[in-house]
């Protein structure tokens, strides 16, 4: 198993929960064994507690007869000779490999990392934005409102500290849930003190240390966090023989080729239940889900029946001062938005978004129970004209 | 064997995942809180229990043999 993530500790439980006896060996870039990294921009950020981030089960996995090759990279997939090489110079021989690799933090040229500015993937860094937030009184510039940018900006306002919010795009999160809805998280920030700059690029910083911006503005912040986002990490696999198309390319159950399967950030897949849509998905919850599914799709090989694909409603939350989003399914695609269960100028609601006929995703803010419902529905396929009748009655 | 499901109400922020994979024991109402309807599910619910503390994003809820 190469990556020791979320997705790759659900997939090594899994594996010897189904009956997995033989050797288990996980590789993983970082020196930590998995942790969980939703607190990372949160209640991690805010307190610096370690335990905020601990996985449940894996202090005490010696149960599990795993293996570890912790800090060590996997350099070379050599497919035909079931090999993976590592950055030691050593090779680990596999008949069935997991890809848990996960996704690497992306890094913009005009903002090199360092000198207090910081980027936010690992606990390595954020303990290193923690000691610099600390060390580092003044002004915090997060630079990309979507969900990790407008999760940092909220924790630091939270803190007392004065925020800037630069977003490149007009509208943040728009690809995730429209113009609209992108609208009205932009405007949470604004109520809560947030000085949010849309439409605007980061051109460089001044050996001052100020933060030249493309609307002709400096911002002299003491702290600089760039959140523009991941990709996967699939360099090392490149000439490998495997299919990378921003990300490893699955097939609907995850195998991506024979005895080898990916999950997580770093897998590419047609989900079903999505028209046959191309999905990665980088949510913490797929990453559990995807994990156990691919553990026990790899254990069954060629007895496994291909009509059972990996299809799930994608889902994930974000909590942002007193409010909490969540959505389910993929607003990809779609022809109308209509909101219920409260309304969007109350801050608590749900969009409902359509395609095709169907009820394909939710947004809600404070709305856990709706959303919940709505992940089922989409589940289901249900047309949407019902689903709005089954929505009038949220009040 | 007896088994209890636990929720700690300090840690749980509602996200109402474990409604989603077992409705019979977790229940997020209109006011955004949880409730615990069932503590000590039948046996056939353990599966899902055990579903919903894996996929809480808090790690709130804890399976107790008792």
């Amino acid at each position: 198993m190469v990556g020791a993530s979320l997705a790759g500790w659900n997939a090594a439980t899994t594996l010897r929960r189904e009956g997995f006896d033989g050797e288990l060996t996980l590789v993983g870039a970082e020196t930590e064994p998995p942790y969980d990294r939703p607190p990372l921009s949160k209640a991690f950020l805010a307190t610096g507690e370690e335990a905020k981030v601990a996985l449940g089960g894996v202090a005490d996995s010696e149960a599990l007869a795993i293996t570890w090759r912790l800090g060590r990279r996997a350099v070379r997939l050599r497919l035909g000779d079931r090999v993976v090489d590592l950055d030691d110079g050593t090779e680990v021989a596999f008949d069935g490999l997991v890809l848990t690799g996960g996704a690497e933090v992306r890094t913009l040229p005009s903002l090199p990392v360092g000198n207090g500015v910081h980027v936010l993937r690992t606990v390595a860094d954020a303990r290193e934005l923690r000691a610099d937030l600390d060390r580092r009184n003044g002004p915090v510039l997060v630079v990309g409102a979507g969900f990790i940018g407008a999760e940092v900006a909220a924790t630091c306002r939270q803190a007392g500290r004065e925020v800037v919010l630069v977003e490149a795009a007009e509208v943040p999160l728009e690809r995730a849930v429209g113009t609209e809805i992108g609208a009205v998280c932009a405007s949470l920030h604004r109520e809560h003190g947030v000085d949010v700059r849309l439409g605007t690029a980061v051109v460089g910083r001044d050996s001052s240390g100020a933060v030249r911006l493309d609307d002709g503005t400096t911002v002299d912040a003491a702290v600089v966090v760039v959140g523009v986002g991941v990709a996967p990490s699939t360099r090392w696999l490149e000439g490998s023989g495997l299919l990378l198309e921003d990300g490893v390319v699955c097939d609907a159950t995850g195998l991506a080729a024979a005895g080898v399967v990916a999950a997580g950030d770093i897998a590419r897949w047609p989900n079903e239940l999505f028209f046959g849509d191309s999905m990665r998905v980088e949510h913490w919850d797929n990453a559990i889900d995807m994990g156990a599914f691919v553990a026990r799709r790899l254990l069954a090989g060629t007895d496994w029946d291909p009509r059972a694909v990996f299809a799930p409603v994608p889902w994930f939350w974000s909590d942002q001062y007193d409010r909490k989003m969540q959505m389910a399914g993929r607003s990809t695609g779609f022809d109308r938005m209509e909101v219920a269960g409260g309304t969007l100028e109350e801050r608590r609601f749900v969009a409902l978004y359509r395609r095709q006929g169907r009820l394909i995703a939710a947004f809600g803010m404070n709305r856990p129970r709706h959303v919940v419902q709505c992940r089922s529905l989409i589940a289901r396929r249900c047309p949407w004209e019902e689903a709005r009748e089954l929505a009038a009655a949220w009040t | 064997m007896v088994w209890r499901v636990v929720v700690d109400m300090d840690l749980c922020e509602s996200n109402a995942v474990c409604m989603a994979v077992l409705p019979e024991v977790f229940e997020v109402r209109d006011d955004d809180l949880l409730y615990v309807l069932n503590e000590t599910p039948p046996d056939s619910d353990r599966a899902k229990a055990e579903e919903a503390v894996a996929r809480c994003p808090k790690q709130a809820i804890t399976i107790v043999e008792a």
